[in-house]
Order: C-alpha cells, then sequence, then structure tokens
C-alpha cells in the first residue's frame, strides 16, 4: 500500500559515533528491524518494525543503540488522543478485532497505590528479621471446622488436603503453549527451589517437566487441553479456570501454526489445528454444575489434591466467590483486570473487570460475614507487582498471591506487549526455535530464583516493621492499611481507615 | 586446568564473542574506540549452518599438535595454556595446518594469533565468556 496512515510509535536512535556495525542488532531482531548494507557498511534501522522490546539495546556491546517514543503528533485534541485516531486506522485496514497482550496498560486507578502500610513506634516495638524468626510460610485450603477426636481421645487429622508454601506467593498459569518451553522449565524449576508453586495453565504438561509435580498446579480450563488422569495426579493441585482476569468472559485461541511437535502431543491435538478455549465450559452454567466437576476431579485424584477455582474479577465476583466457597473447591483465585495474557482482544483487556483491590476486599468480607471464610483460601493475582503489593494484598484478605507479569519480567520480559505476535525476541512467548533458545533456564530460572528471595526479605522486614512477626497474623489485618487520596465508597469496599484517622 | 567450553544448544550465534575478543586485544578502555571503522580479526570464531552455531576457539590441548608442529619453537604449554612468543614466530604456518579445529589464524602482523584466555590482557574470566549474554560459552574446570 502507497498511503501509510500510521507513523511508528517508537524511533530506533542509532548513535553512529559509537555503532560499530557489529550487526548484533540485526541478528538479535525478530521483526527485523535492523539491516545492514553491505556495499555502504552501515547500520540502518526500520522504525516501523520495532516493538520496542529492548532486545538490540541491551545486547548492543557499544550502547550504540536506544529507542524513543515518537514526537510525531497529531493536531491536539483532548477527545480525539492519538493512539484513538490509530486504531481506527488499523481497524479500516484491517476489518479485524484489536488484539493485545499481557495485562490493561490504561489510566485506571491502582488501589495498591492509595493504600500505606502501618510500623510500630514506641509503644509495641518492631522486630527486626535478622535477628528474630519470622514465618513467611502458608498453607492454602479448606480449614477443618471442629476438632475432633477418636474413641481413646486422640485428636483426629480432618485436616481437608492442602498446599504448603514457603512464602505467599505463587507463578500464575501460562500455558506451554502461549510462552515457550524454557520459559516453563524456569518456572517449574523456581517453584521448586523456592518452595512454593507454578500453574501449568491449559496446555497441558510436558512430559519433561512431571518430575517437578509436587511443585505444580494442573490447570482444567474450558478446553479441556492436555487433560488425563495421570496429569491430574502429578500436580500438588488443580486449578479449574473458569475466567482470566485480562478476557473475563472470553475464551482462548493459539492459532494452529503454534500447534507444533510437543505442543500438540502435550495438549493431546493434531498438529496444524487451532486450540481453541471455548468462553464457557459447556458442561458448567451453574454452582451445582461446577460442584460436579469439582467432585469429578478430586474424585480422579482419591480426594488427596485441593481444588483451585479461578474466575476473573468482574462486578459479582463476591456473591459468585460465595457460590465457589460451597462448591467444595479448597482455594478460590481470583484475577483482577490487569492481569496479563499472551494475546486479548484490546477492547476486552481495556474494558471489562474490576481492580483486584476491591475485588478480594468485598469477596473476603461477604465470606466472613456468611461465616465461610474457612471453607476457602483466597488467592489473588493481577498485576502484583512488588512484595508491598503482596503485603497489602494479604492484610485485605488473600492468603496468597498469583504472579504472572512479574515473573516474566524477571526472565527478560520488556513488557513490550507483542506476544500475540509469536515472536518474542527475549524467547518468552515464542514457539520459534531459534528465539526460545534465547532463554536459557539455567540463567533464567536463577533470576526468577533471585526475585522470589528478595521479595520473602521484603516481605519480612514490612512485617518485622509492623511488629508482626508471622504472615499468619497480617492475614486480613486491614488495621495494618490507611488509604491517601480515596473517596469514602472506596475505603467502605475496601474496609480500611484513611491516612489520619 | 579451566577452560573455555561452548555448549552449542544455547549458542545465539550473535557474535558477540568474537566483538568482546577482538576488543580485549585491543587493550583499549571503550569498545566503540577500539573497534569503530576496523574489520575485527577475533581468535574466537562462530561457525554457523542453518540453525545451528557455535564459537570456536583454541581448546588448549593436553597434547598440542599446534606445539609439536612448531618449527621455531614459539608455541609453548605454560601452566596448560598454548601461549604465543611473538618474537620467535616466523610465520611459517605450520601450526595453523595442524590444529585440528582451525582456532589457530594469521595476525595483522604476519605472526599467528590464537586465544590465550586473556591471561595477558584481563585477569580471572575471559572476555568472551563474560559478554556471552546466554551463558553458551563457560569457563570451567571439567575432567
Amino acid at each position: 500500500m502507497v498511503v501509510n496512515y500510521i507513523y511508528p510509535e517508537y524511533e530506533i536512535v542509532r548513535n553512529y559515533d559509537r555503532c560499530i556495525n557489529c550487526r548484533v542488532c540485526e541478528r538479535q531482531c525478530a521483526n527485523e528491524a535492523h539491516i545492514y548494507l553491505s556495499d555502504e557498511d552501515q547500520m540502518v534501522s526500520d522504525d516501523s518494525k520495532c516493538v520496542n522490546c529492548h532486545r538490540c539495546v541491551a545486547l548492543c556491546p557499544a550502547r550504540a543503540l536506544k529507542i524513543v517514543k515518537s514526537g510525531h503528533t497529531f493536531r491536539e485534541n483532548e477527545n480525539w488522543s492519538g493512539k484513538s485516531i490509530n486504531e481506527i486506522y488499523k481497524q479500516a485496514e484491517s476489518g479485524g478485532v484489536l488484539l493485545s497482550s499481557m495485562g490493561n496498560p490504561e489510566d485506571y486507578p491502582v488501589y495498591f497505590d492509595k493504600i500505606l502500610l502501618n510500623a510500630s513506634q514506641v509503644t509495641n516495638p518492631p522486630i527486626d528479621p535478622l535477628r528474630e524468626p519470622m514465618e513467611t510460610r502458608v498453607y492454602l485450603g479448606a480449614k477443618p471446622k471442629k476438632i475432633e477426636r477418636d474413641e481413646t481421645g486422640q485428636i483426629k487429622n480432618n485436616l481437608p488436603p492442602h498446599i504448603t508454601l514457603s512464602m505467599p506467593v505463587m507463578l500464575s498459569a501460562m500455558s506451554y503453549g502461549s510462552i515457550s518451553y524454557n520459559a516453563h522449565e524456569c518456572l517449574a524449576r523456581a517453584a521448586a527451589e523456592a518452595g512454593i508453586l507454578y500453574n501449568t495453565g491449559e496446555g497441558g504438561l510436558h512430559e519433561g517437566l512431571y518430575k517437578y509435580g509436587k511443585n505444580t498446579i494442573v490447570q482444567v480450563a474450558s478446553g479441556r487441553f492436555g487433560v488425563h488422569k495421570k496429569y491430574l495426579n502429578s500436580g500438588a493441585a488443580i486449578e479449574i479456570k473458569m475466567g482470566q482476569g485480562a478476557k473475563p468472559g472470553i475464551g482462548g485461541h493459539l492459532p494452529g501454526t503454534k500447534i507444533v511437535g510437543d505442543i500438540s502431543k502435550t495438549r493431546m491435538i493434531p498438529e496444524g489445528s487451532d486450540a481453541i478455549s471455548p468462553a464457557p465450559h459447556h458442561d458448567i452454567y451453574s454452582i451445582e454444575d461446577l460442584r460436579q466437576l469439582v467432585f469429578s476431579l478430586k474424585e480422579a485424584t482419591a480426594y488427596t489434591k485441593p481444588v483451585i477455582v479461578k474466575i476473573a474479577a468482574v462486578h459479582n465476583v463476591a456473591a459468585i466467590a460465595s457460590g465457589i466457597a460451597r462448591s467444595g473447591a479448597d482455594i478460590i483465585a481470583i484475577d483482577g483486570f490487569r492481569g496479563g495474557t499472551g494475546a486479548a482482544p484490546t477492547r476486552i483487556r481495556d474494558h471489562v473487570g474490576i481492580p483486584i483491590e476491591l475485588a478480594l476486599a468485598s469477596v473476603d468480607k461477604r465470606l466472613r460475614d456468611e461465616g465461610i471464610r474457612d471453607n476457602v483460601s483466597i488467592v489473588v493475582g493481577g498485576s502484583i507487582r512488588s512484595s508491598a503489593d503482596v503485603i497489602k494484598a494479604i492484610a485485605l484478605g488473600a492468603d496468597c498471591v498469583y504472579i504472572g507479569t512479574a515473573a516474566l519480567i524477571a526472565l527478560g520480559c520488556h513488557l513490550c506487549r507483542s506476544c500475540q505476535t509469536g515472536k518474542c525476541n527475549w524467547g518468552i512467548a515464542t514457539q520459534r526455535e531459534d528465539l526460545m533458545k534465547r532463554l536459557n533456564p539455567d540463567i533464567g530460572f536463577k533470576r526468577l530464583v533471585n526475585l522470589l528471595n528478595a521479595w520473602k526479605h521484603e516481605i519480612k522486614e514490612m512485617m518485622g516493621g509492623m511488629g508482626i512477626i508471622s504472615i499468619e497474623s497480617l492475614k486480613g489485618n486491614r488495621l495494618m492499611l490507611r488509604g491517601v487520596g480515596l473517596n469514602e465508597k472506596d475505603l467502605e469496599i475496601l474496609d480500611i481507615k484513611h491516612a489520619g484517622e | 586446568m579451566k577452560r573455555v567450553y561452548v555448549n552449542e544448544k544455547w549458542c545465539l550465534g550473535c557474535h558477540l564473542c568474537e566483538y568482546y575478543c577482538a576488543f580485549a586485544a585491543t587493550n583499549k578502555p571503550d569498545i566503540a574506540i577500539a573497534l569503530k571503522g576496523k574489520k575485527i580479526n577475533p581468535r574466537i570464531r562462530i561457525e554457523e549452518n542453518d540453525n545451528i552455531s557455535f564459537a570456536v576457539s583454541c581448546r588448549h590441548c593436553d597434547e598440542p599438535l599446534c606445539v609439536k608442529s612448531c618449527i621455531t619453537g614459539a608455541l609453548a604449554r605454560i601452566d596448560g595454556v598454548i601461549a604465543i612468543n611473538n618474537d620467535k614466530c616466523i610465520g611459517c604456518y605450520t601450526c595453523i595446518l595442524s590444529c585440528p579445529y582451525g582456532a589457530i589464524t594469521i595476525s595483522e602482523d604476519g605472526v599467528i594469533q590464537k586465544c590465550e584466555l586473556c591471561i595477558n590482557t584481563h585477569e580471572e574470566t575471559p572476555q568472551c565468556v563474560k559478554g556471552c549474554p546466554n551463558g553458551a560459552i563457560v569457563f570451567e574446570e571439567r575432567g
């Protein structure tokens, strides 16, 4: 096409005083944004192909490259942003649904950033985690309602199956297919090393990763890909995925081009066929139906594994969670509207769902009000960005958090949000052999373990500051939280006081 | 003895090792100043075909054919490292012919050049190992 309506969003700036024509940028860019002109012995760049993933910038040995936001602009208009105009150009050209990846980047309030933590002063001493033992271990699953004794008066072990974690963080569901085998291996090995769990996502579990079973949550989603008895029994827990924060009410679609080799085998579908996960589970239209699946899975695993039900945070999340807590599920996972994805329709990702902070607070309150909070543990995800977010989520009532995007960033993701192209230059969201090998699990898993250890240290520091020595004492401890710049309604839903109160 | 080993599985064929090698040999403070406008002549080289690539440099053999073939005694095995004495090399290139790995090349001065594990220029880790972005080149003790 001769007329190109869209000017590139980013420009590649090359410092020719420093460029040594080593061509690393050219070799490392799967988008082919860098070109070497042999006649001129010079590198040039095509800004229109750049996704701003920083692979070239990170590997350039001479620091000759940087990516800047284009200064090119439309005539100023507070109503029609350049983004809105460009999206119309794209759709006018393609006639298709706009696709996006990773979490919602739009300007909605981040409640975690409007909540502050308490610390002890004078009357209740803070605790130094380097001197005192600090407990970050958590147990997920239903809690026994009462103590039962046998005929001889001994206490009976009536603890339902549960998960033990060294810290209140798990790696959230990312399927083999949406991310590479090497990325999955990083997650599995990091989970095993850190004493936590990772989640297979709905793409099944590759043969090579069964050995990390006791650190694995196996997922059963609407497409039922890769689900069989050995799979269900290989993990420490089973998760039924009802929804995902990035695309509530929407299924998944892994294009046939990605269903090759081991992915086709692991998903148990023919090579080249599209892997379509329906929006609903076609056998679940009520809590009673959900209960049937929960117990089918428990039956298949001889009642030895807790069952998690994962839902997206939507308007009625508290009522839905109440139903799930009565369905026999052991754990509820709630995914906020900022949760990541390998591909979702842009409009769904950016406009559907509610913030996880509000969803969590209302679910925790509802379950406590109804006296069924101990039926389930609550796990929340959807943009937990730091250990401070972890602490705030726990004080708002969560038992544990899921991190997905943060884990991928530790592996090298630069949030260029182009996963849907399958050309991830960092070897994460791709199935191309030459790109996949860029993520060496020996390096990746250590980086992820480092992140988890760093967060654990920070969690202990913050707990110590509050005078708390066990994560259990922080759970639902909203007195440790104060809001800043929140209105009455926000504070009421979060059930926290305003700073200064 | 620690040697440079290459794991082909993780080699990306980015050729960064070649540039870090060439930079190390210049002893200049900045890679852009050192290599700007120059064709590099590194002591480690990427061999590649289709999707397979790996770096090749001197293996520092226990029984080095290059040392045996050197007619002037310019090549010697010192503490396990096959080292060159530039003053003795007359540029007959017999060593190049005899090296089964093709790890010896001709330098700009006409004498030979090969990987000497950065012993003359850098402490500890060779620069190709340090600069490999994917851990494909390692410097370690193997039996």
